[in-house]
């Protein structure tokens, strides 16, 4: 049996989810699937995963896991996998995952492989396919040790509209746990947004943005020359906001905001998958970069490799003709 | 309030990969080292979180000989003294290796507060802070972005994804695992170099463990996408951009 994990929150099914099961199914084959889904109140998102073509959905309803906590949810799920003894267990790479599955996978004493983007079958042997070095490198990892396995796969590596959907609606099971709301030594309050989002990139038409290659916030005007050459909005990676040179509302990337614009120009960005997953949806990527081997080069349709020192201003320049 | 910085030393993002005769690691001895950026700002919350409140940085790294350069680095940014887990096959280990040398070595230390990384940014699991909390026994939080200690209790600002927060309580000890951006770095100075070599490092063996994962192959990315790349001098290269975009792309 393979276990798909689903992550909601306030009632809310995270998209990402789908992609999970989207996931989950590529590497069951023939085997059966069941979505769990942990929290309280769940009866309308079980509804929606039922949709879902696989075999089951558990619910695992509890006051304590109201509120998400990495103790709450690693003593939930523990119970659910001693109870199913799935082979593998998939689930989403999202903030909420990374900060209770290694606790989980810890505690099972069993291997969790993270961030995964493909799946790669040879014989008996599973491989997962994940960044590594920044995006430098790619490998193929395979985890070792006994069932079940745990894997995480990152957003967008599967597409939510590609999970198979049932002829008639899975059953819904509900698991009993035990939890002792004492022993969760996390107590956490309600999420919140730092500022109202003043800049929505999400809407822009055309974006350049800029990474650690622009050196100094002093050269930033280089930039904002070229997106208004082009009627763009500007936008950076997370090291430039970090070193406070634009404000992190204009953050592209898992931690900032997700974009799709028509047009997506990559100033001096490397392409760490921390940046590449807020971006990869644009419909036409430029990147300029020193580094020829840069990994952003490999999600660019247009790319040169050189100072964008010099590159920038005579792109500005051409296009001012 | 003794706190232990977890830092792990990893091929600059300058270095141009190169794969061992296997294909199945890098060729470590090709590399140039510096230390895992968010385990640079772990190490700087600590140290301010010391200036606040007094007690003792010891700074932790599970790694080959050569990680004694981002030990000394960090000694001569202000950690009192420092844990080395040295073995020459912790260089390509996975976390939960990684998670069982520190765990071993920081378990006598009793630590109040123990930061690292949120993630390395070499293998890039994202695990081994979290593993390590559950080896100690301790209460954990990720991707934090504050941390206020108040009377042996500790409320931290997490990340959440697209610009959430959330603002989590959890008694000490416990592990944090630090974003990159909580803090301003700062940088050594000569005084604190000179200071660092008479600072106390104490080495000790790994204790074995069973590796959960194994790298069948490590290699150049495939391209997903056929990216056009336009050569010629910056203006050649900029009219031939403009063009293309114009004319194949039409998106401007």
């Amino acid at each position: 049996m393979i276990l798909v994990i689903a992550e909601q929150r306030g009632g809310v099914l995270n998209r990402a989810s789908w992609e999970a099961i989207a996931a989950g199914q590529q590497l069951a084959g023939s085997e059966p699937i069941a979505i769990a889904i942990a929290g309280s109140g769940l009866g309308g998102i079980a509804g929606e995963l039922a949709a879902a073509k696989v075999a089951e959905i558990v619910t695992i309803e509890h006051q304590a896991l109201q509120a998400y906590t990495p103790d709450g949810f690693t003593a939930a799920f523990e119970q659910l996998i001693a109870q199913t003894t799935p082979k593998v267990v998939v689930l989403p790479h999202t903030y909420q995952t990374r900060d209770f599955v290694p606790k989980l996978a810890a505690r099972l004493d069993r291997a969790l492989i993270t961030d995964v983007t493909a799946i790669k079958k040879a014989g008996a042997e599973t491989a997962f396919v994940r960044p590594m070095f920044q995006g430098k490198l790619t490998a193929d990892v395979v985890p070792q040790g006994p069932a079940p396995h745990l894997i995480t796969f990152q957003i967008g590596a599967y597409r939510a509209d590609q999970a198979a959907r049932g002829a008639s609606a899975a059953p819904i099971r509900a698991v009993a746990v035990t939890i002792d709301p004492s022993a969760i030594r996390q107590q956490p309050e309600a999420p919140f947004q730092e500022t109202k989002q003043a800049v929505d990139l999400s809407q822009a038409e055309r974006i350049v943005a800029v990474g650690r290659g622009i050196k100094g916030q002093e050269h930033l005007p280089v930039a904002s020359k070229l997106a208004d050459a082009l009627g763009a909005e500007l936008a950076a990676s997370r090291p430039i906001c970090d070193s406070g040179w634009l404000p992190m509302e204009r953050q592209i990337g898992s931690s900032g905001q997700t974009v799709a614009p028509k047009l997506y120009v990559a100033l001096g960005i490397s392409g760490a998958i921390q940046h590449v997953v807020g971006m990869k949806g644009s419909r036409t990527i430029v990147a300029v970069n020193k580094d020829a081997d840069a990994p952003i080069f490999e999600v660019a349709d247009y790319g040169i490799a050189g100072d964008l020192f010099e590159i920038v201003p005579a792109i500005v320049a051409e296009l001012q003709k | 309030m003794k706190i232990a910085v977890c830092i792990k030393q990893v091929p600059t993002r300058e270095w141009q990969p190169r794969l061992n005769d296997s294909k199945t690691w890098i060729r470590e001895q090709d590399a140039s080292y510096e230390m895992n950026e968010p385990d640079a700002y772990a190490l700087e919350e600590a140290l301010r979180l010391k200036e606040k409140h007094g007690g003792e940085v010891v700074v932790c790294s599970a790694g080959p000989a050569r990680v004694a350069q981002v030990i000394r680095e960090a000694l001569a940014r202000g950690a009192d003294r420092a844990i080395h887990v040295e073995d020459e096959t912790l260089g390509g280990a996975d976390a939960f290796v990684i998670s069982a040398a520190l765990a071993s070595a920081m378990k006598e230390e009793r630590f109040d507060l123990v930061l690292t990384g949120l993630q390395s940014d070499d293998q890039g699991f994202a695990q081994t802070g979290v593993i390590l909390a559950e080896r100690l026994g301790l209460p954990h939080a990720t991707i934090i972005m504050e941390v206020d200690v108040r009377d042996a209790a500790l409320r931290v600002k997490r990340e959440l994804e697209g610009g959430w927060f959330q603002w989590v309580s959890l008694p000490m000890p416990a592990v944090l695992t630090i974003q990159s951006g909580i803090n301003q770095l700062r940088y050594a100075t000569l005084k604190g170099i000179m200071a660092a070599k008479k600072k106390e490092i104490r080495k000790t063996p790994a204790v074995a463990a069973a590796p959960k994962q194994k790298i069948a192959a490590l290699y150049v990315p495939e391209k997903g996408k056929k990216t056009q790349m336009i050569s010629g001098s910056p203006a050649e290269a900029a009219k031939e951009l403009v063009k293309r975009l114009r004319e194949e792309a039409r998106v401007i």
